[in-house]
């Protein structure tokens, strides 16, 4: 295992079609037993990332090393990866055990070790009394855990997921992801895992990249990216319902940072600035809606009575829709203690769990 | 950040996809060879005045005025513009009739189905010859009504000048049109149901959510289908030769054959190219206008 | 299509429930000899006979004796059935100097046939796959060119390829014949490969290559027993195609090996002797046989062949 640990490394990395540029120089080092999750909207550059990496695109410049190897110009197959697609991709005319050992007869590999990997591959994940089914006999659910086997009977270092449980239904995505990540856990293997579901990506990744538009906006442990977004576009993509948005400006009164917006103004002391610290100008003021307490008597370093305009209940929590100021706000409370429409509240927060981004820039301060 | 510790060597580019350029050599070579390159040898020797074998000794624009002072030429146009247009008329008025009454959720659909489409499973040959009997004076259509007691009636289109080509029509919509009923049928099956139902609750009567909604959207389904025909029309030979063999006294030949008698029976090659360019450009005038709107603008996603 | 339907009101009762219960309720009533019906299913009925009517006739006086002919009128039905004619037709009719029949011709049709459509859908599927799956550079290029070249009047192409054809050796014999139905069926052929192998998900081939497997591996193997049923459709358009081809058949064969739609017309419409319509009617069923049996066999099949030849790239 050379290269200190690393087992996928992407170096300027660059995609173009033509005039578009799907991949911008782009550069990732993913460890060895890593679990590094690709999270971005749909046509950012994450599923190409991983064709890249596999081996079934052409990079225009860069290259790709998978276990200290350049395998830039080399075939999917001596790349040492396994993938799991998001249509399943199972070979329709083929019973499960075909589908599991095509690669391997492909490679030539005696017949008896073909048959001893898939019963291997078989018991771990436990499709057994599937093998000798075809794929339209199988559930969605049965299907991507046999596109999964046939990832694993290559016995690679690397794993990469192409959304592999976007086609399942909201329950059957739940399980099959506790099923990859019990997976991993007993496996260890590098697993790379495209998504655009949030949720996916902060339960399963030990890393994530929020991509966007050919770039990796932040690479880091998903609390960090959840707490501490490096910009405004990141703070946006994670988290549901979203971060609130409060457009304002930074003052400095008496060397005190503080932020002021519609003539409200929220002091600044307990906000982690980065090294740059504190300056004045404009800025948005971003909130989580768990990180906003209604009516719970606590002193907080801000607190204001707002209105309640819309309410969601969703079951454990609430969703309660108001105005501070002028600016929307969206405010989560545990059900029991949700407030009627038409009613003020009194809320507070603690900037210390905000974030607040240059208005130009969008870059964290 | 550029190493260049290539562990791999670069395959080079002609030999990358070898398979795939292998299996497209008879794709390549039928279009440069044959279709790009016949077409531009035909339109070059049409310029000469080859005439049992093909001969390079150009001679300008002879053949193409030899061809529109010759009144045969004149004819088969004429008989082309007539058959062309009024099969066209017909084929579509017509699909798309049977079309909408098939579309009405009624019984026995797949059997009228059947039945509307099995001329075109049959050749032209077999399309032209069946009609060339029914029509006969003396046995068939013209001959039955006489002897149902209208002793006078008279309807001999084949053996009448004036409108032979008439009678050729009657057999070439007979074969054709349930070919232009299939794809209308697709075109209607294509429309969202939803339209249906919207239309209903409207109140809008049926004729009119044919005539004002569902026909302009499909378009594309006429504009297809047109275009086949169109490209058929202009091929029209095996039904000429079959039905009438061009008679009586040439009063119903085609370009086509134009063309095949003047290559292969009277040995005037130079005239058969220049007619077969002259073809070639009738259907450029029909195509390329849609092809450009049709591929013109669209790009590979 | 909303019918006009009777609305079934009985008489409303005196006090309000029950007139509840009276009004519409269940299923509404339809008449099956509605006007709209009457109109509908006899237009369809009409416009079916006259589509059956020439079939009819060519099967009634392929069965008659020629005296029934001169007397009787084409459309009553044999009064003495004969398979006379048939035999002749088959075995004895005269084409110039040979007087074997349309046999001849059968045989011919099947040797063209049978070569022609194997030949003519392995090059295009083979084609239309790399096509679909395995883009080089310049692929579109000289696909498009093909395409552009199905809508050129074959009148065009017809003498370069003699010329072709006569530089191989090939010119008048069956396989210069092959050759000219695969050039003239790749246009279509290789669009309807290419378009079914492009709605193949492109993650089925990715997983395929991650598996190792090559070009003609994953044809062979994963491709082409997901196509079947597109060679079904492809076997149906090249068979009706190439069997009722006329134009080709009387250009690049000769007399010995002319197909059974040439030889048709040239017994039928040859000028000498006395012309027996019986004869005629027989060899011209004889000829649209294999075609009929094969439209009325695939059924639905043959239905999406002819969609696949309007469905655009």
């Amino acid at each position: 295992m050379g290269n200190d640990g690393v087992s996928v490394s992407i170096r300027n990395l660059s995609l173009n079609f033509g005039a578009v540029s799907v991949l911008k120089s782009l550069d990732l080092d993913i460890q060895d037993g890593e679990f590094l999750v690709l999270l971005g909207p749909s046509g950012c550059g994450k599923s190409t990332l991983l064709n890249c990496i596999a081996g079934l695109m052409d990079v225009t410049d860069g290259q790709i090393h998978i276990k200290g190897r350049n395998v830039t110009w080399e075939e999917p197959k001596d790349r040492g990866i396994g993938m799991v697609f998001q249509s399943y991709a199972l070979y329709p005319q083929m019973s499960v055990r075909g589908n599991l050992s095509f690669g391997l007869k492909t490679a030539g590999m005696a017949k008896d070790e073909i048959a001893k990997r898939v019963a291997r591959t078989a018991d771990v994940l436990q499709i057994e009394p599937l093998l000798d089914r075809k794929p339209s006999q199988l559930s969605g659910g049965q299907r991507q855990r046999v596109a999964i086997g046939r990832a694993l009977v290559r016995d690679v270092d690397v794993f990469l997921f192409d959304e592999p449980l976007s086609n399942l239904d909201a329950k059957l995505r739940s399980e099959l992801r506790v099923e990859i990540k019990r997976l991993h856990q007993k496996l260890a293997n590098t697993m790379i895992y495209v998504t655009h579901d949030q949720i996916e990506a902060m339960t399963l990744a030990d890393r994530i990249a929020v991509m966007r538009s050919g770039q990796i906006q932040q690479l880091d442990a998903p609390q960090t990216i959840y707490s501490r977004p490096v910009n405004r576009y990141v703070a946006d993509f994670i988290g549901s319902p979203g971060m609130n948005f409060i457009e304002g400006e930074v003052v400095l009164s008496d060397g005190a940072p503080r932020f002021r917006f519609d003539g409200l103004d929220i002091p600044l002391a307990n906000y982690q600035f980065d090294k740059a610290g504190a300056q004045a100008g404009q800025a948005t003021f971003g909130i989580r809606p768990e990180h906003v307490a209604v009516n719970s008597g606590d002193d907080w370093p801000f607190s204001a009575s707002v209105p309640v305009e819309i309410v969601e209940p969703m079951g454990s929590d609430t969703l309660v829709w108001s105005r501070l100021g002028k600016q929307a706000l969206t405010i989560r409370v545990s059900s029991e203690r949700a407030p009627r429409v038409g009613e003020n509240v009194t809320i507070g927060f603690d900037p210390m769990n905000a974030s607040l981004f240059d208005a130009a820039s969008g870059d964290r301060l | 950040m550029n190493t260049t510790e290539d562990t791999t060597r670069r395959p080079s580019q002609l030999f990358r996809n070898l398979n795939a350029k292998v299996a497209s050599i008879p794709m390549i070579m039928t279009a440069l060879l044959v279709f790009l390159g016949g077409t531009v040898w035909t339109i070059v020797y049409s310029f000469t005045n080859s005439k049992l074998l093909p001969r390079l000794k150009f001679v300008g624009l002879d053949q193409y005025e030899r061809l529109w002072s010759a009144s045969r030429w004149w004819t088969s146009i004429e008989n082309l513009l007539v058959y062309g247009v009024l099969s066209l008329i017909f084929s579509l008025v017509i699909g798309f009739l049977l079309a909408a009454l098939l579309d009405q959720k009624i019984r026995f659909e797949g059997l009228f189905r059947t039945i509307f489409l099995y001329p075109f499973a049959l050749s032209f040959v077999v399309t032209g010859l069946t009609w060339q009997w029914i029509l006969n004076p003396d046995f068939g259509v013209q001959h039955i009504v006489r002897s149902l007691g209208w002793e006078s009636f008279v309807f001999n289109p084949l053996y009448d000048q004036r409108i032979v080509i008439y009678g050729i029509l009657i057999a070439g919509l007979w074969q054709g049109t349930g070919l232009v009923m299939c794809l209308m049928l697709a075109g209607l099956r294509g429309i969202d149901e939803d339209i249906w139902k919207a239309a209903r609750v409207d109140g809008i009567p049926t004729w009119k959510t044919y005539l004002f909604i569902v026909i302009p959207m499909m378009r594309p389904v006429f504009i297809t289908t047109l275009v086949i025909i169109a490209s058929g029309i202009v091929r029209l030979y095996d039904l000429v030769v079959a039905q009438t063999s061009g008679g009586p006294g040439g009063a119903s030949e085609v370009p086509a054959k134009y063309v095949y008698d003047y290559m292969f029976l009277a040995q005037n090659l130079g005239q058969g190219f220049a007619a077969s360019t002259m073809m070639l450009l009738s259907v450029a005038i029909i195509v390329v206008p849609w092809a450009y709107l049709e591929f013109g603008g669209k790009k590979r996603g | 299509m909303a019918d006009v339907q009777t609305l079934n009101t009985v008489a409303a009762g005196m006090d309000p429930a029950a007139d509840q219960l009276s009004g519409p309720r269940g299923a509404r009533p339809r008449r099956v000899l509605s006007r709209r019906n009457i109109f509908l299913y006899g237009t369809l009925i009409l416009v079916a006979i006259y589509y059956l009517i020439p079939l009819y006739v060519m099967i009634v006086t392929s069965l008659k004796g020629m005296p029934e002919i001169r007397l009787g009128n084409i459309f009553s039905p044999p009064v003495e059935i004969t398979f006379e004619p048939w035999v002749k037709a088959w075995a004895t009719a005269c084409t110039g100097l040979n007087c074997d029949g349309l046999s001849r011709g059968f045989w011919n049709s099947v040797q063209i046939t049978v070569p022609s459509v194997i030949f003519s859908i392995a090059v295009a599927s083979v084609n239309g796959y790399a096509l679909a799956n395995w883009r080089f550079k310049g692929a579109d290029t000289f696909f498009t060119i093909l395409i552009v070249g199905a809508f050129i009047p074959y009148q065009v192409m017809i003498y370069p390829i003699v010329i072709l054809l006569r530089e191989m050796g090939l010119y008048g014999s069956l396989w210069g014949l092959v050759i000219v139905h695969s050039i003239f069926g790749m246009p279509i052929l290789t669009l309807l490969f290419r378009n079914y192998f492009s709605s193949v998900p492109e993650e089925l081939f990715k997983a395929a290559r991650v598996d190792g497997a090559g070009f003609w591996r994953i044809y062979f193997l994963i491709m082409l027993p997901m196509a079947l049923p597109i060679f079904v459709v492809a076997i149906i358009i090249q068979i009706t195609g190439i069997w009722n081809d006329f134009l080709f058949g009387v250009i690049y064969t000769k007399p010995d090996t002319y197909p059974m739609t040439v030889q048709l017309n040239n017994i039928v419409n040859s000028v000498q002797g006395v012309k027996e319509y019986n004869v005629n009617m027989a060899a011209t069923i004889l000829t649209g046989l294999v075609p009929l049996i094969v439209y009325f066999v695939s059924g639905k099949l043959f239905v999406r062949g002819i969609a696949a030849g309007a469905v655009k790239g």
